[in-house]
C-alpha cells in the first residue's frame, strides 16, 4: 500500500468553468476517495423566491442557469399551472417543446466541445462549438435572447414563432443534422477518443440507482428513465422513447448525448409539423396560486425537481429546485474511486456538471 | 407517446415511522428522488419523494415537525439520500441524526449556519 495524500481538486480548474472542491484522498496515482463540497458561489434563489411575486420568479427560475435557463423557467411556469389549474394553448404547448429541444441541442453541443477539448482534442472542440452558434442564432431569431430568453409566463408563453421562422428552423436543422454526422464519427470511430472515453468510469445500473443519479449519466448504464415520458409541454403528442446504452462508462455518456441530439431535432421536426394554426398564446392568471406541486422535468442534464408550496397568496411559501447536477454528484464521487489522477479530469465532465444550477 | 402517467401521491408520516415507510417504498421498487426542507409557520415540513421508474410515479413522504425534533437519517436504507441531509441540516438546521457521511457543515463553504432556517424567521 502506497502513501496516503490528499489532493485538491478546484475550486478552480482548467475542466471546471465554476467553482467546485473535490478533497482526492489519493494512494500514489489511485484516487481512493472523493469528498466534495460546494457553496462558493451559492446564491440563494430559493430564499429570494420567499420575497418575490410569484410571476417575478419566472424570471429569478431562468437566471438559475445559462444553460438550461428555459427549462428553468418552464418548470416553474408549468409548477404554478398545474397548481392554479391553468390550461396552457396547445401553440404555447409545442412553442415551448421546440424551445426546450432547441436548448438540449445547445447544451449537448457545449458539452461534447468541453469533451473533445478536455481530452485534447482542440479541433474537434472548435467544430462542436461553432456548430453550436447555429443553434443560438436560433435562438436569437426566436426568443431575442442567445441564452435566456425569457418568454415564458405562468399560462403560456409571450412570443409566437411565426411561418417563416419555423421554416428557418427546419432549414438550419438540416444543416445541423449533417454537420452532426461528420463529428458524430470522429468520437464514436477515432481511435484516440476511444483510448480516453472506452471502459473509464464504469458505473452500473445498480450504483446508479443507489446513488440516485439521473439524466445522460444515468442512462448511460441502463436506467431507461427520461421525464419526458410525463408528456409535459407538448410531448405527449410526440412519439418518443428514451435513448439507452449498458455500457455506463464514459464512450456510453459520449454515446447517448451524441444521439440525443439527432433525438431532438427529430422531435424539432414533428413539433414544427403538428403545431396548431391557432394564435393564442396564453389563458389570464386570476388570483394567487394556494396549494402544491412537485413537477419534474428533463433538462439537458436530467431530471429537475420544482417543488412549488403557495397559500393563496403572491408570494410563494416555498420554492425548491433540485437540479440534476446536484442529485449526480454522489454517484461522481463513488465514480471517482480507484481511477488513475489523469483521469479525474474527464470523469468530472462526463457529468456535465452545472455548478451555476447547483448553487441556486 | 402512450404512457399514463399516475398522479403525485403526498402521505403525511410522523418522525418515527420515516425508516419503516423509507425501506417499504425501497422493497417495492421506489428509488429516492430528493429531500428537501420548508419553514413554515415556525415548524419543519420536510419531503422525502421517491419515484417509480416504470410507471413513473412519484410517492412523496411528509413529516411536520417542530425545529428541535431530531429525525433519524435514512442514509443507512438509501446512500443517495448524504447530500440532501446534509443540505437540510447545513441550510435549514434540520437536526437529523447518525447521516452515514456528515460533512458537519463543510458541504456548503457558506459562512452562516442555517441560513434558511429559524435564524432567518428570527431576523
Amino acid at each position: 500500500m502506497g502513501k496516503r495524500s490528499v489532493i485538491p481538486f478546484g475550486p478552480q480548474h482548467p475542466v471546471l468553468p465554476e467553482p467546485i472542491h473535490i478533497d482526492l484522498v489519493v494512494e500514489d496515482e489511485k484516487v481512493v476517495e472523493a469528498v466534495p463540497s460546494i457553496g462558493f458561489v451559492h446564491r440563494g434563489l430559493e430564499s429570494l423566491a420567499e420575497k418575490k411575486d410569484f410571476n417575478q420568479l419566472v424570471y429569478v427560475a431562468e437566471r438559475t442557469c445559462g444553460i438550461c435557463s428555459f427549462q428553468h423557467g418552464m418548470g416553474y411556469c408549468e409548477a404554478v399551472e398545474h397548481i392554479m389549474g391553468l390550461e396552457v394553448p396547445r401553440r404555447a404547448k409545442f412553442l415551448r417543446t421546440i424551445w426546450a429541444e432547441l436548448s438540449r441541442i445547445h447544451s449537448h453541443l457545449l458539452w461534447l466541445g468541453l469533451l473533445a477539448d478536455g481530452f485534447g482534442f482542440e479541433n474537434l472542440f472548435y467544430q462542436c462549438w461553432r456548430i453550436r452558434e447555429k443553434i443560438l442564432d436560433l435562438h436569437e431569431l426566436t426568443a431575442g435572447g442567445r441564452l435566456i430568453f425569457s418568454v415564458n409566463k405562468v399560462g403560456g408563453v409571450i412570443k409566437d414563432i411565426e411561418g417563416d421562422k419555423l421554416d428557418t428552423i427546419l432549414s438550419t436543422l438540416d444543416e445541423v443534422d449533417d454537420e452532426l454526422r461528420v463529428i458524430r464519427s470522429v468520437f464514436f470511430e477515432d481511435r484516440t477518443v476511444l483510448s480516453r472515453l472506452k471502459g473509464v468510469g464504469i458505473l452500473s445500473k445498480e450504483q446508479i440507482n443507489d446513488l440516485g443519479a439521473v439524466g445522460p449519466f444515468a442512462r448511460a448504464s441502463g436506467v431507461r428513465v427520461d421525464m419526458r415520458m410525463l408528456g409535459y409541454a407538448a410531448y405527449d403528442e410526440l412519439s418518443f422513447v428514451p435513448i439507452v446504452s449498458n455500457d455506463g462508462d464514459c464512450y456510453a455518456r459520449c454515446f447517448i448525448r451524441m444521439m440525443e441530439l439527432f433525438q431532438s431535432i427529430k422531435l424539432i421536426r414533428e413539433a414544427i409539423g403538428k403545431i396548431p394554426a391557432e394564435k393564442d398564446l396564453e389563458v389570464p392568471v386570476k388570483g394567487n396560486p394556494d396549494g402544491e406541486y412537485f413537477m419534474r422535468l428533463e433538462q439537458p442534464r436530467g431530471e429537475a425537481f420544482y417543488y412549488v408550496k403557495a397559500s393563496g397568496k403572491p408570494i410563494l411559501d416555498r420554492m425548491r429546485i433540485r437540479t440534476p447536477t446536484f442529485a449526480n454528484i454522489p454517484a461522481l464521487c463513488e465514480m471517482l474511486k480507484n481511477t488513475e489522477i489523469a483521469d479525474v479530469g474527464l470523469l468530472v465532465l462526463t457529468i456535465d456538471p452545472c455548478v451555476s444550477c447547483t448553487e441556486r | 407517446m402512450d404512457i399514463k402517467i399516475p398522479e403525485n401521491e403526498l402521505e403525511m408520516i410522523e418522525g418515527s415511522d420515516l425508516l419503516k415507510r423509507v425501506l417499504e417504498l425501497k422493497k417495492s421498487g421506489f428509488r429516492f428522488s430528493q429531500a428537501n426542507a420548508a419553514l413554515i409557520d415556525g415548524n419543519f415540513e420536510l419531503s422525502y419523494s421517491f419515484s417509480d421508474y416504470e410507471t413513473y410515479g412519484l410517492h412523496t413522504l411528509r413529516i411536520v415537525t417542530d425545529t428541535e425534533q431530531e429525525i433519524p437519517s435514512i442514509t443507512q436504507i438509501v446512500p443517495a439520500a448524504v447530500f440532501y441531509e446534509n443540505e437540510m441540516k447545513e441550510l435549514y438546521g434540520v437536526k437529523i441524526k447518525m447521516i452515514d457521511l456528515d460533512y458537519r457543515d463543510k458541504l456548503y463553504r457558506i459562512r452562516q449556519t442555517a441560513p434558511m432556517g429559524k435564524q432567518k424567521t428570527e431576523e
